[in-house]
């Protein structure tokens, strides 16, 4: 014990047992059992399920629907979110499992592209229709008179002239 | 003017036709598989008679995995003899039958197991990962596995001795 003190005073000593205090440090840490996953917010797993839809029912997304399946599914989104992926990464899961059906909203890509399309461009047609047609209708020149004869001009004359 | 557009509006009503024509044809029910041609994802469930069932220690087998309920009634009830069948037909020639139970009740799943003497392997997949896995949206759906681990088909409905007997010769023969 005595002959301790001055071998840590050489510098060598002492970084070797600072070597040594770190990696028992860290063996230590290993040793520990995992960390516990981080925790996940409900708004976020609400915010993914809601856009997943629910395979056992109509038209309900796996955040609105009270069956089962659903409560399962959101379970596994709260894992998987909780184990780190990303809502995009969570979305593809279910993506690669059951196909883009799965999504509520069709991806904006390949045929369901023309899902989120052709309603502005049917729209954008409406609108360019009517302002054709109302230009038109805006532009027409009232119709010409009917031309008056000479029988009439006269027959006008004479009524005005006996007119008191 | 009026005449020469007077062909735009039934042009119209065409693609909106062409659509619904399409739409009709379709079976609403029937939703394409993505995992049809892809490898079987990996399970491990414990039966009901507490052995462990390890998709990826069957490797090199053929496997029908079944998923059914004792609620399903009645495709699961009639499927139930077939694959009781088919296993029994089938079980020396390397191809072996998992029922896997999603969404019930141990002891309603257990009556459905003795009532049809079911003597493969069944497994209840008690939080519903395996059914994710492999994109359950009812029951029965089965899936057939070849040697490589590989979903050959995906079948939807009660399977009939015709399918299972089809299927599986056909994934024996292409051994």
């Amino acid at each position: 014990m005595t002959r301790l003190a001055p071998g840590v005073r050489n510098p060598c000593v002492g970084a070797v047992l600072l070597l040594a205090v770190v990696l028992g440090s860290a063996g230590v840490a290993s040793a520990q059992p995992p960390a516990k996953p981080a925790a996940v917010s409900e708004q976020l797993v609400y915010d993914v399920a809601s856009e997943l839809r629910c395979v056992v029912c109509q038209n309900l997304s796996v955040a609105d629907s009270p069956s089962e399946m659903a409560a399962q599914m959101r379970a596994i989104v709260r894992e998987r979110l909780a184990a780190g992926e990303s809502p995009a990464q969570v979305r593809a899961y279910f993506v690669e499992k059951y196909g883009d059906w799965i999504l509520l909203a069709p991806p904006r890509r390949g045929f369901t592209l023309l899902v989120w399309v052709v309603p502005y461009v049917v729209a954008l047609l409406g609108i360019a229709l009517v302002a054709v047609l109302v230009t038109r209708w805006t532009r027409r020149r009232p119709a010409p008179p009917p031309p008056v004869d000479a029988a009439m001009r006269e027959r006008i004359r004479r009524e005005m002239e006996q007119e008191p | 003017m009026r005449g020469r557009w007077r062909w735009l509006l039934p042009l119209a009503a065409v693609p909106v036709l062409a659509l619904l024509a399409y739409g009709f044809k379709l079976n609403p029910r029937d939703v394409p598989s993505p995992l049809v041609g892809r490898p079987a994802s990996p399970f491990t469930l414990t039966a009901f008679d507490g052995t462990p069932v390890d998709l990826a220690a069957l490797r090199g087998k053929i496997v029908v995995v079944n998923f059914w309920a004792s609620w399903c009634n009645p495709a699961c009830y009639e499927e139930a003899p077939v694959l009781e069948r088919g296993w029994r037909a089938y079980r020396d020639r390397d191809v072996v039958v998992l029922g896997v139970d999603i969404q019930d009740k141990d002891e309603a799943a257990l009556d459905f197991i003795r009532s049809f003497s079911l003597t493969f392997k069944n497994s209840p997949d008690r939080n519903g990962k395996v059914s994710v896995d492999y994109g359950i949206y009812g029951v029965p759906e089965t899936f057939f596995i070849d040697r490589a681990g590989r979903i050959h088909r995906k079948h939807v409905g009660a399977v009939t001795d015709q399918v299972f007997r089809e299927t599986v010769d056909t994934l024996l023969a292409a051994q």
